[in-house]
């Protein structure tokens, strides 16, 4: 235990940094804590256990800071002397974090307030601006390990507009519903007392009064809904809802102005206040997660131009133009596809292929926009716009534009259009039944009917079903968008994998040695000249060769592209291509390997496979009994054997597809009528998840980044995603059991309605009874299934 | 007589003045963030704490 690292919790290794009695893994996080004893900050610690962070800092990132343009469309507040600003820390993730962050005055007297919200990770932080910048702020930030994400989409945005109406509504609603119940209760109890009935026509005008905002403004939504509803020939739930309130309000009003009865005030604020209760319960999402981002989420907010006279100059990486000369320096985003000018460049494209294997590329090869630089610092001419680079372009296809909630019909709208025409059928049919019988009651039935029948209980199933299975979803990893993502869930055929980073895991690829095995010595040899090879997969094979002693070598040489020579005493190796240690050419030329050859005689080659995922070859077994699969791979061919051994026979597997490739092949087989599930991360999946009728993006760290998608699933539980299917389909089941439930409720109701007995305290036990009931019901039974989720 | 006159407006109006008070919250942003200020109340003894231990050390 002793050699975890103090501040950050990592294993120490051997380069372990001893300092005030204590371990830490680096310098870095030894710097963090001497910076928090010095100010008094040390409790830090005694919050949460290695609560911290290595900080990451590289010079030079946030010099775009210093560009007063971008500066100020951060700032939320500027004024001459005090700043606000809001930023998002993904690294926030306990109470030691919020406690230092909210202690930052601290560490800087310019510091004046900071302020943590820890469900959406952000920080609002006021400073004085003089001698002190955003800057300065940013890389305090930084030194203590909460680098703060700066991207195109903070800019501009949430500046002060959260919509709270739902509360308000919520509010009022429940506030009038109170006061009301306990105004009607004298006369359902029906005493006969003088005061009582002397009091009447004060009680119900009181009722009235507390009535009149819960119908003009908490119901507003439900009316304006009906009637878009209406305008677009849609019978949509809020249809009879919206039928319901005004009948009841107009009737209810009817009885006091007439004095023939005490209305059904109760029955109606109870209403809204139950509808606004499911409202609000489906509505509350991950604030935390953002399931709209595009590439500006991904892409820097500025860049360093070199200009003419080499002098430097950070400017919006909106304003880039073609033939710009840019500097990019370690663990940055080419923002721009462009030309590589001066510098060597080791591009990770993990972020949008998903594939975490290193690109070396040298100077006048062709960088595509997206890539992170991972060494030194490199100098690139851009030739082409921000918008315009082969990988946003994609973003500019309609699959972008199109709004595909509003094409869906869920299942309650869908049930609703065949119970609003058997209500009003209901309605009418009885109507005149009493017309001919006592015309009298027939108006009093006529509404009693469309009161009684306003489907409070049905329009609350599916809220509370999918809500409540949002939650547990959220809970165990995998977070939906919103409820309508499970309804399609439930309907999907057709289940598409992306190959690397979703069913492979992005770090570890699996090396196997094929050849004759080297001797102790010929180990040594090789691991020794390993060691100073920069090359990824020299990195790669030197972290998995076990440890010996180092021995010094007597003649170490590293030919660019192709391999390694190198020589102890008599000793001499070669690794590298095939053609640099065998002299010709072989076979498998698209298997990723590095071949070993010692004093000129061939010994054998190291592959690089993927490495699957574990479970991955259980979890096709089991989708395919259900869904027909396809793997669409950006990637050669060359793990196609390799799958169709791990994969059942029926699976479709397709390689070398483009980003707009998968797009359309989706699409495609959307025409066909297929219902499609796209799982996969990287930007290069961002049109597939799109088109997708449920893109779920996986993702090894939620906080970080995912592309636009219906579902952020964590990647650890991606072999348990054929459980989450199934929860979906019984979520479904639930739903409709709970409208049959709803309808004995309707049915009973509508015997007392149609025979002309609906007294308001029917009305006003009924209407809760069914609703709680539905609530219960709903669940118990998504609890009960999802109970073995992991 | 009519004191039930006063008796009910009296009620209703301190119904309203813990309605509007509610009013008020949600709109200052009280319950957009649920969560944070639950830790950060626990905070305020740490912070008390901790120059007092000092305090005694140095004794």
């Amino acid at each position: 235990m002793s050699d975890l690292c103090f501040h950050c919790g990592l294993d120490c290794e051997k380069e372990a940094v001893f300092f005030d009695d204590k371990n830490f893994c680096c310098n870095g996080c030894k710097t963090v804590y001497e910076i928090f004893s010095e100010n008094d900050l040390t409790s830090y610690y005694d919050l949460e256990k290695s609560p911290g962070t290595t900080p990451n800092l590289i010079a030079g990132k946030y010099d775009f800071l210093n560009n007063q343009e971008i500066v100020e469309s951060l700032l939320e507040f500027n004024d001459d002397s005090i700043q606000i600003v809001n930023l998002y820390i993904p690294t926030i993730h306990c109470s030691s974090c919020i406690w230092v962050l909210e202690n930052l005055h601290r560490l800087h007297p310019n510091v004046k307030n900071a302020q943590v919200d820890f469900p959406k990770k952000t920080i609002r932080v006021t400073f004085t601006s003089q001698d002190f910048s955003l800057k300065n702020l940013v890389l305090i930030l930084a030194s203590i390990g909460y680098e703060p994400k700066i991207n195109l989409e903070n800019k501009n945005t949430e500046k002060g507009n959260v919509d709270r109406s739902i509360f308000y509504k919520l509010g009022i609603a429940g506030f009038a519903f109170g006061n009301i119940m306990f105004l009607s209760f004298p006369e359902y109890f029906e005493v006969s007392e003088f005061w009582l009935d002397h009091y009447k026509p004060f009680f119900r005008w009181i009722m009235f009064a507390f009535s009149l905002p819960v119908v003009f403004y908490a119901a507003s939504d439900y009316f304006i809904a009906a009637y878009k509803g209406l305008t677009s020939k849609i019978l949509n739930i809020d249809v009879p809802i919206a039928l319901g309130i005004a009948v009841l309000f107009i009737r209810s009003c009817y009885e006091i102005i007439s004095g023939t009865g005490q209305g059904f005030f109760d029955s109606l604020s109870g209403l809204v206040f139950f509808l606004l209760i499911g409202k609000f319960f489906q509505q509350k999402t991950y604030s935390y997660l953002s399931f709209e981002r595009s590439y500006k989420s991904y892409f820097p907010i500025g860049v360093t131009v070199l200009k003419e006279n080499n002098q430097e100059e950070s400017i919006q990486v909106q304003d880039v133009k073609k033939g710009d000369r840019i500097l990019i320096r370690n663990e940055e985003i080419i923002p721009v596809d462009s030309i590589l000018i001066k510098g060597n460049a080791y591009i990770d494209y993990s972020f949008v292929t998903g594939e975490s294997e290193i690109v070396k590329k040298v100077s006048g090869d062709k960088i595509f926009a997206g890539g992170k630089q991972t060494r030194n610092v490199i100098e690139i001419e851009a030739v082409n716009t921000v918008s315009q680079s082969y990988l946003t372009q994609l973003w500019s296809n309609e699959a972008f534009k199109k709004e595909s909630a509003k094409n869906f019909k869920n299942v309650t709208d869908q049930i609703s259009k065949y119970f609003t025409v058997v209500i009003l059928l209901i309605a009418f049919l009885s109507l005149f039944y009493w017309l001919w019988r006592d015309a009298s009651q027939a108006i009093y039935v006529f509404t009693a009917i469309l009161i009684i029948a306003c489907p409070c209980a049905l329009a609350l199933s599916a809220p509370f079903t999918l809500g409540n299975l949002l939650r547990i979803f959220g809970k165990k990893g995998f977070y939906l968008k919103d409820g309508n993502v499970i309804e399609k869930i439930a309907k999907i055929d057709t289940v598409i994998f992306d190959k690397t980073g979703t069913i492979t895991t992005p770090k570890k690829n699996a090396i196997i040695y094929e050849g004759v095995s080297l001797n102790p010595a010929e180990e040594k040899l090789l691991k020794s000249t390993l060691r100073g090879s920069n090359h990824p997969l020299s990195r790669q094979l030197y972290s998995i060769l076990k440890s010996n002693d180092i021995l010094t070598l007597d003649e170490f040489q590293e030919i660019s592209g192709k391999g390694l020579l190198a020589r102890i005493k008599d000793q001499k190796i070669k690794i590298g291509s095939s053609n640099f240690v065998t002299n010709k050419q072989h076979k498998e030329v698209d298997k990723t390997s590095v071949y070993i050859s010692t004093n000129d005689s061939y010994k054998g080659r190291y592959v690089f496979y993927n490495k699957y995922r574990k479970g991955v070859s259980k979890l096709f077994s089991k989708l395919s009994k259900k869904y027909e699969l396809v793997i669409l791979s950006g990637d050669n061919t060359s793990e196609k054997e390799n799958l169709r051994k791990l994969l059942p026979r029926n699976t479709k597997l397709l390689f070398n597809q483009q980003p707009v490739d998968k797009l359309l092949y989706i699409k495609h087989h959307q025409q066909e009528g297929a219902k499609i599930v796209m799982i996969g991360d990287g930007l290069n999946d961002a049109g597939a998840l799109k088109q997708s009728d449920v893109g779920i993006a996986v993702s090894e760290n939620v906080n970080i980044f995912s592309p636009a998608c219906d579902a952020i699933l964590d990647a650890n539980k991606i072999t348990e995603i054929d459980k989450y299917f199934k929860a979906c389909k019984n979520a479904m089941l639930t739903i409709k059991a709970s409208f049959i439930l709803s309808f004995v409720y309707n049915i009973i109701g509508l015997s007392f309605a149609v025979t002309g007995h609906l007294s308001p305290v029917v009305a006003a036990i009924l209407m809760p009874l069914s609703s709680i009931s539905i609530v219960v019901f709903t669940t118990l039974s998504t609890n009960y299934f999802s109970r073995k989720l992991k | 007589m009519s004191v039930i006159y006063l008796l009910l407006s009296i009620s209703i109006l301190v119904a309203i003045i813990f309605f509007v008070a509610f009013i008020s919250a949600v709109k200052s942003g009280q319950y957009d963030d649920s969560y944070t200020p639950s830790i950060r109340m626990l905070f305020e003894d740490e912070l008390k704490k901790e120059p007092n231990t000092t305090d005694n050390n140095k004794q």
